[in-house]
């Protein structure tokens, strides 16, 4: 007889993966009668939590029940993947690069903020959010890369990239740090970090239209621009500024270990900064001696709203002319220090949070990380010759064979 | 097992043979099997998908007939929930790889061309640039239709809206709450955040008619006049934007709208490709050159795996299997320690282990090693990893194997005279191997499409300079997944496509094995 009941349970196993591929196949509106309106909002298992905080204040202001639901990964795949069925959330927060893709993937709606909602914001936030002409979203946090720096070592913040080394490689050399600098690079590079130096040495990833966008046809990779930027980058690699070495999971330990008086990260490293109970100060990455500004790239983080959502309109009203609020704006603030992108917002959390001030200062003329689905072709080659360059590869056939392979995928 | 006998001996009708238990957990589970089947067919009918409707009811059908219908069927009882999990779980989804693979399925062409078409004219919604901005209140008419209550705070004019166009409200017919929402206008029924929540497509549906555009909501409490530029046209199967008079035109090739310099609008559609994706897998120089040099370190991984596993394993199962050993049970249990932590995070231990400057296995033994930068050395490192990971479930299935093993064929060797050495040559080992090479087969497939094992570790790495696309440590599949998610957004045909040739070389690889096996264990028989 037991081995009936396997029997049974094996085919009640099978009648329930068969029950669900029928209803990822089920494409139709079934209207969700029955179950109660709201409204569904996504957000990372970061943000999850702060929404969380909000959410029967959200209820009784809106007078809907919500929802809310922490993705703890790939958060953008999953929502492009659930927009395609039938059960896509209705809200989702993430960063503003994920636009171009969500946009040719028909999963965001442009978000319509009257002109007094849009002078609220942070310029190069709204500019970031703004695609093909439209907003597609509400940003409300702004981050960018600075130079954080353990102001026991190293009192004086350094005017060029040159000034820092020369300080670093005397600090090295009594002994008081094992490291000159602290850049994530790792084995295979890291575009994000590696841009502000890269900008500082006259390279670009993409033109810029007319408008302000990013135009995929004129690619920077490649150019002798950036060829000239990446031979900066080898020195700083032979000198051992750079490592391949010094990665994602070790930068900031580094720093805190106070084994480099150098620190090039964002605001999400404070956190653990303030635990080590460094001394810190903030202030912009310097740029090579006589050459350009070292900008970091901007990313916005912003609550969008989605096409295929069961509750648009609701969604619109908590979007649109609720989360553009400066109470919630500074709220969120609270719940996870990140500046707002609310300039009311960032005004009043400012006053008692001078890193704010120091980040926007560092991010001050910074461009917004390209929202263009063609940036996706850069992440990977510009890190790998990155991270060759670093170890001492030749730069020129480096950066062609990266520009190679990033053209052919733009192309595809 | 009896229960079974008794059964199949009273062949009487009803279930005479059956214990009350057995019948109680019988009916339990088919009620379960029923309940899954009419919640999998309620959205199917809702769907109006009624050849899957059509397939849960069959299949269904089956199982209810099979056991609730006396024992004459017993060998179905267990072949047919067996077909029906292969089907489910084996050809379902080879099938759908195959039909994803002829398709040009991913970013940018995940829906229908509607739904495109859809998604272009929603994106371009523009408010009406020096139009007012609406405060709004949502109502319902009469005859419960929908319609949008509309204030100009600058004027402090009221209108009520539908689809048939704006209509003069009196002010004196509406009142305002405290926050400036309005709460009341005669005539027509203001609805709650909630009830409108429950209309909100037809609400994204309703675009008031007035001159220049259409008023629409956004969200609950605000309205704009807004146009859409870009609508698209049956005649000319294009998509024109009123505003700039482009024009651009579907391409069912592509699955894009293009305009005539070739440029294209975001939103594509998904459409059959045929064997492109197969082509370009067989003719791209860049895919196909690499190919071959993939594949050889690919084979010698996953042989080089199963080997040094293997063998360490066998080696820590044969010193373990004396006898008069002290302890066994915690040398057993260090042993399989490794077996037991996740690999996951296992795995990213050793590449940070393998750092050159700051790893721990540099500092221990002083070394300067680029581990990961020199494509030797992190073929060694990776294949290091895996024989720690891999060596405690060797180190189990052997240890199973040996003790299976008679005694009394070992001493009848030792009788015979045979060294230890031959004893194991001879009659160890090829008795093992009946028994393990299925594992060991099985244990091949898995590292040879071991994506963790690489991608967590090397990444792939190192990569020749000014060549991101292929690294010395690449398997077949942490290269595709590259070749297909890592450039320009997830490409899922072209990935499906891939997918199917790696299977036609597993499955070769796997049929010969299991081939040899057999001529093998008739060897020994």
């Amino acid at each position: 007889m037991r081995v009936k009941i396997a029997g049974v349970a094996v085919a009640a196993a099978l009648a329930l993966a068969v029950s669900g591929c029928g209803s990822s196949d089920d494409k139709a509106d079934d209207g969700a009668k029955g179950s109660e309106p709201g409204l569904v909002i996504w957000a990372d298992d970061k943000r999850a939590p702060v929404l969380e905080s909000f959410r029967s204040q959200f209820e009784s202001e809106l007078g809907v029940t919500i929802k809310i639901e922490a993705v703890s990964k790939d958060l953008q795949a999953n929502f492009v993947t659930a927009s395609q069925g039938d059960n896509a959330p209705d809200v989702v927060i993430g960063a503003h690069d994920w636009i171009g893709n969500l946009v040719q993937n028909g999963a965001i709606d442009p978000v319509q903020l009257t002109d007094a909602q849009k002078t609220g914001f942070n310029a190069d936030a709204l500019k970031a959010v703004t695609y093909n002409g439209q907003v597609y979203g509400a940003p409300y946090a702004v981050e960018n890369l600075a130079l954080i720096r353990n102001t026991e070592l190293a009192p004086e913040a350094p005017s060029s990239i040159e000034d820092m080394v020369a300080d670093a490689e005397k600090l090295k050399k009594d002994g008081k740090t094992e490291e000159l600098l602290s850049l994530q690079v790792g084995d295979n590079g890291d575009a994000y970090h590696a841009y502000p130096l890269y900008a500082s040495a006259g390279g670009y990833l993409f033109g810029q239209k007319d408008n302000g966008d990013y135009d995929p046809s004129d690619l920077g990779v490649g150019k002798p621009g950036s060829i000239a930027a990446f031979e900066k980058i080898s020195e700083l690699g032979k000198k051992g500024v750079l490592k391949t070495s010094i990665g994602s999971e070790n930068s900031i330990p580094l720093f805190t270990e106070g084994k480099t008086a150098y620190l090039v990260s964002g605001p999400w490293a404070l956190t653990d900064i303030k635990k080590a109970g460094t001394k810190y100060d903030i202030t912009p990455i310097p740029g090579f001696e006589g050459m350009g500004k070292a900008t970091p790239f901007l990313g916005v983080q912003s609550f969008f709203v989605a096409s295929k959502g069961k509750h648009k309109t609701v969604a619109q009203e908590f979007v649109a002319n609720y989360v553009t609020g400066e109470p919630l704006a500074t709220a969120l603030y609270n719940a996870d220090p990140r500046p707002p992108a609310l300039t009311a917002s960032f005004d009043k959390v400012k006053t008692t949070d001078p890193d704010l001030a120091k980040f926007a200062e560092a991010g001050a003329g910074a461009p917004a990380l390209p929202a263009i689905p063609e940036m996706s072709a850069i992440w990977d080659p510009f890190g790998k010759a990155e991270s060759a360059i670093v170890g001492g590869a030749d730069v020129k056939d480096t950066v062609e064979g990266a520009a190679t392979t990033i053209g052919d995928a733009i192309k595809k | 097992m009896d229960a079974v006998q008794t059964a199949s001996r009273q062949r009487s009708p009803g279930y005479a043979g059956t214990s009350l238990t057995g019948l109680v957990v019988r009916i339990t589970l088919l009620g379960v099997v029923a309940a899954l089947a009419v919640w999998a067919v309620l959205p199917l009918i809702g769907a109006r998908s009624w050849i899957g409707v059509g397939v849960v009811a069959a299949a269904t059908a089956l199982l209810f007939w099979i056991y609730l219908t006396p024992n004459k069927r017993l060998p179905l009882k267990y072949l047919v929930p067996g077909t029906l999990l292969l089907i489910a779980f084996q050809i379902v989804p080879v099938l759908f790889t195959l039909s994803t693979s002829v398709t040009n399925f991913g970013d940018g062409h995940r829906g229908s061309k509607d739904e495109a078409i859809v998604s272009i004219q929603t994106a371009s919604i523009t408010q009406v640039p020096g139009s007012p901005e609406y405060d709004l209140a949502i109502a319902t008419g009469g005859d419960d239709t929908l319609v949008f209550i509309l204030s100009d705070p600058a004027t402090g004019r009221y209108w009520a809206g539908d689809a048939d166009g704006l209509k003069d409200l009196v002010p004196a017919d509406v009142q305002k709450g405290l926050s400036g929402k309005i709460t009341e206008a005669r005539g027509y029924t203001i609805l709650t955040a909630a009830e409108a929540a429950e209309r909100s497509q037809e609400i994204t549906d309703l675009a008031v008619p007035v001159d220049g555009g259409g008023i629409r909501a956004n969200g609950l409490s605000k309205a704009f006049k807004g146009t859409s530029s870009r609508a698209y046209d049956q005649a000319c199967d294009c998509v024109r934007d009123s505003v700039t008079g482009e024009v651009w035109t579907a391409d069912p090739e592509t699955g894009y709208f293009t305009d005539a310099a070739g440029q294209s609008l975001p939103q594509g559609w998904q459409v059959a490709v045929g064997l492109d994706n197969y082509t370009r897998v067989v003719t791209d120089e860049k895919i196909r050159g690499p190919f071959l040099s993939v594949l050889w370190w690919n084979f010698a991984f996953a042989i080089l795996s199963v080997l040094v596993t293997f063998g360490l394993g066998l080696l820590c199962a044969i010193a373990l299997h004396k006898e008069r050993l002290r302890a066994k049970f915690l040398y057993r249990t260090l042993i399989v320690l490794p077996y037991a932590m996740p690999a996951f995070a296992m795995l990213l231990i050793w590449r940070d282990m393998f750092n050159q400057d700051f790893g721990l296995i540099n500092t221990m033994f002083g070394l300067d090693v680029g581990w990961f930068s020199n494509p030797w050395t992190a073929r060694f490192a990776v294949i290091l990893v895996q024989l720690w990971l891999g060596f405690p479930y060797m180190f189990l299935v052997a240890t199973g194997a040996l003790q299976a093993i008679p005694s009394e064929t070992l001493e009848a060797a030792k009788i015979d005279g045979a060294t230890g050495w031959q004893a194991f040559r001879r009659i160890t080992l090829p008795l093992l191997l009946v028994s393990l090479t299925p594992l060991l087969i099985s244990s091949f497939a898995f590292n040879f499409n071991n994506f963790n094992a690489i991608q967590l570790t090397t990444g792939g790495g190192p990569f020749a300079a000014g060549n991101s696309s292929v690294g010395a440590t690449d398997l077949l599949i942490t290269y595709t997944y590259r070749l297909a998610f890592g450039g320009q957004g997830a490409q899922y045909g072209f990935a499906a496509a891939v997918s199917v040739f790696i299977f036609l070389i597993v499955a070769t690889v796997s049929v010969i094995g299991f081939r040899r096996t057999r001529a093998q264990e008739e060897i020994y028989r």
